[in-house]
């Protein structure tokens, strides 16, 4: 079986510092997989270089098998791949809905049609609609996404993201900035929506990290420390000591 | 990205009902010469008309896909002088009916912008900005190089009534042109509208408000920013190809930076924010144009600072503070406003007056023949050489605009509560 993602000896530098270390990894087909770290450790530029946001300095990356190292954002995003980011990034001056329906556009075959109007497009709309409201954010549908508060754009910004059913979902700190029962809807959403597909989530809530993942990687400073399911992370003295602390007593 | 239509995604209903207000605004444009039917005004709506399909296309670039351009008058120009040797080709005598020449504009505003956006889409801002810029003076220069094609400074001339007649008509009166021009203005506005409600139209912008994010959920920015691009070439091509109809001339002013910047001016001062506001804009550009030039010699130099003044004070556009009131007119509170309103605007119309006054007087200053010193202005003789009419303005000028600016919180307050109470409270 393939994996879904694949990555082989990843380094990144800026500059003259490297910031990824060589990171190998394999991600299931199916499989719900989150990466801890402290802060700083490089977990969000592993993002950017899975997504082509940043081309990597040495290494491959495989999607399904592909190699996708030197691919532009949205070609990947086309081969159903979808990520949220760590700081929230909507499009402002269009609405909650028009902002869920620009994640579903593509995905749902539209492309470029500059032929069709999208408030005819009822699978579109209807899938929007249902996306709105799964995140809870109907009532808000016609305010303009830049108005919202700090959690309903996170919550926005998972919107945006599952919004074209990719298979391969890559989410950084989806719960970051929510309450407990906002962070306990989110990861109930997450949970239904990733479904037989694949999750990548970066979390630093460890409530949130050990209920919802299969497997979970280490990542300090680079390089990927540990990697199994989580009660083997959990009692794995190099990652107590190097993360984990009082957080896991 | 509000617009003259409601953006729920709800909004079914008949062909007919949907498209109501584009049947009502067919309607008026077609209805217009029964009421203004002297000559002067079928040329100034003629020219109204040109200029809002321009506008349109301009703001496709500007408002809907946050592209800046400096240089939208070569699709314009471009469009205007391929338009004319079509004419000038089709009176040796081939079968080609007048209203479809704006087309071949219209496909030359397309290519060229396929060409130029082709690698100039790469990214907005700046980068953007500066090449608009460059190929404009680049077309502008062309024009006066390629003179078989340009004509030169005299431009290229042809005869509208040499084409094919159609079921009779030979478009010799102006009136038979204003049908013309405003059909062709009707059908581009309600096409540019259903472009903007099309997934590429509803992409650009998404490309405009977050590029990186539309790249991430499957969209290419550059590609979207050109099929934007590419459009507004083929509408500022079809308005060109009308400007060689109406006037059946095309020179190098049509293609110039002049040009290039009063379709961004003109679109600024309607409000870029709203489909309809470029429409706003170039009727009220068109309106200063014609109307202020008969009583002023220096009118450019009002249109200037309106622009100046909108850029400072009302960035949304005329549309937009249309639009800021509009809530408030629904709720019935717009007489709350009266008061406030003449507060500010006798200071502001004392400070417009005096400015204009100063203006006027430079002006007369500058170009008087010897001998001359009084000059009429707003119904006075004034004698520029003695101190009193400068005493005068100045005061007017300076306290109107002190005053204004003393009392403009409290009006914004006022307007604040009348938009709170529009509202319900609601929170936004
Ligand atoms: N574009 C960049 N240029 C230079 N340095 C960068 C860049 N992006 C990230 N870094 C550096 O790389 C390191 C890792 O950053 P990254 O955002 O990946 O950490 P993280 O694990 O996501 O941390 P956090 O938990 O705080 O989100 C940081 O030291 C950061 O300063
Ligand atoms: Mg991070």
């Amino acid at each position: 079986m393939t994996a879904a993602i694949e990555l082989v000896d990843l380094r990144k530098s800026f500059g003259s510092t490297e910031i990824i270390r060589g990171v190998n990894l394999e991600v299931g087909e199916g499989e719900r997989h989150a990466v801890i770290g402290p802060n700083g450790a490089g977990k969000s530029t592993l993002y950017n270089l899975i997504t082509a946001k940043y081309v990597p300095t040495a290494g491959r990356i495989r999607l399904r098998g592909q190699d996708i190292t030197a691919r532009k954002p949205y070609e990947i995003n086309r081969m159903g791949l979808s990520r949220s980011f760590q700081v929230t990034n909507i499009f402002p001056r269009m609405s909650v809905f028009e902002n869920v329906r620009c994640g579903a556009l593509w995905a749902m075959n539209y492309r470029y049609s500059f032929w069709q109007d999208v408030d005819r497009l009822d699978d579109v709309n209807e899938r929007s609609l249902q996306i709105l409201n799964d995140i809870g954010m109907v009532p808000r549908a016609d305010v303009p996404a830049g108005v919202l508060s700090y959690a309903e754009q996170r919550a926005l910004e998972i919107g945006i993201t599952i919004a074209g059913g990719a298979n391969v979902v890559l989410l950084d700190e989806p719960t970051a900035g929510m309450n407990r029962s906002e962070t306990d809807q989110t990861v109930e959403l997450v949970r239904r929506i990733t479904e037989n597909k694949t999750l990548i989530m970066v979390e630093h809530d460890m409530s949130v990290v050990f209920g919802l993942a299969d497997r979970i990687s280490v990542l300090v400073y680079g390089e990927i420390i540990a990697s199994g399911p989580p009660d083997e992370i959990r009692g794995n003295p190099a990652v107590r000591e190097a993360y984990l602390g009082a957080e896991a007593d | 990205m509000s617009a003259i239509a409601p953006t729920s995604p709800r909004t079914g209903g008949t062909f007919l009902r949907r498209n109501a207000i584009w049947w009502v605004a067919l309607l008026f444009v077609l209805l217009l010469p029964q009421v203004a039917r002297s000559g002067t005004s079928i040329a100034v709506l003629n020219q109204m008309c040109i200029m809002v399909i321009f506008s349109l296309s301009y703001n496709m670039l500007l408002g809907q896909g946050g592209m800046l351009s400096f240089g939208h008058a070569v699709y314009f120009g471009l469009g205007g002088y391929f338009t004319i040797h079509l004419m000038k080709m089709a009176s040796g005598g081939f079968f080609m009916p007048l209203p479809l020449v704006p087309l071949a504009g219209g496909l030359a505003g397309l290519l060229f912008g396929l060409l130029f956006g082709s690698f100039s889409t790469n990214r907005a801002g700046t980068v953007f900005a500066m090449i608009s810029l460059g190929i404009g003076e680049m077309i502008a220069a062309s024009s006066l190089i390629f003179v078989k094609f340009s004509g030169g400074e005299e431009g290229i001339t042809a005869d509208r009534t040499d084409l094919t007649s159609l079921f009779g008509i030979r478009f010799r009166s102006e009136v038979d042109v204003y049908y013309l021009i405003a059909a062709w203005m009707v059908l581009s506005a309600w096409l540019m509208y259903r472009f903007s409600r099309t997934p590429v139209g509803r992409m650009a912008n998404a490309v405009r408000d977050n590029p990186e994010r539309a790249e991430f959920v499957g969209y290419s920015q550059k590609h979207v920013r050109l099929l934007s691009f590419m459009g507004a070439g083929f509408f500022a091509g079809i308005a060109g190809g009308l400007f060689a109809v109406n006037y059946e001339i095309v020179t190098e002013e049509t293609v110039n930076l002049v040009s290039s910047g009063t379709v961004l001016l003109q679109s600024y001062i309607g409000g870029v924010g709203f489909f309809a506001g470029p429409i706003v804009g170039a009727i009220v550009y068109t309106l200063l144009q014609t109307l202020l030039s008969n009583y002023t010699e220096i009118w450019a130099f009002y249109v200037g600072l309106i622009f100046v003044a909108t850029v400072m004070y009302a960035p949304t556009g005329l549309t937009g503070i249309i639009m800021m009131h509009l809530p408030i007119y629904r709720a019935g509170k717009l007489r709350s406003l009266a008061l406030p309103y003449l507060r500010i605007g006798v200071p502001a119309l004392c400070c417009t007056i005096g400015v204009i006054g100063l203006l006027e007087l430079l002006h007369f200053l500058s170009v008087r023949a010897v001998g001359q010193s009084t000059k009429r202005l707003f119904w006075l003789t004034l004698n520029v050489e003695q101190p009193f009419a400068w005493i005068i303005f100045s005061v007017l000028a300076v306290g109107g605009f002190l005053v204004a600016r003393r009392v403009a919180p409290s009006v914004l307050a006022a307007w604040e509560a009348a938009s709170l109470h529009a509202f319900g409270g609601r929170a936004r």
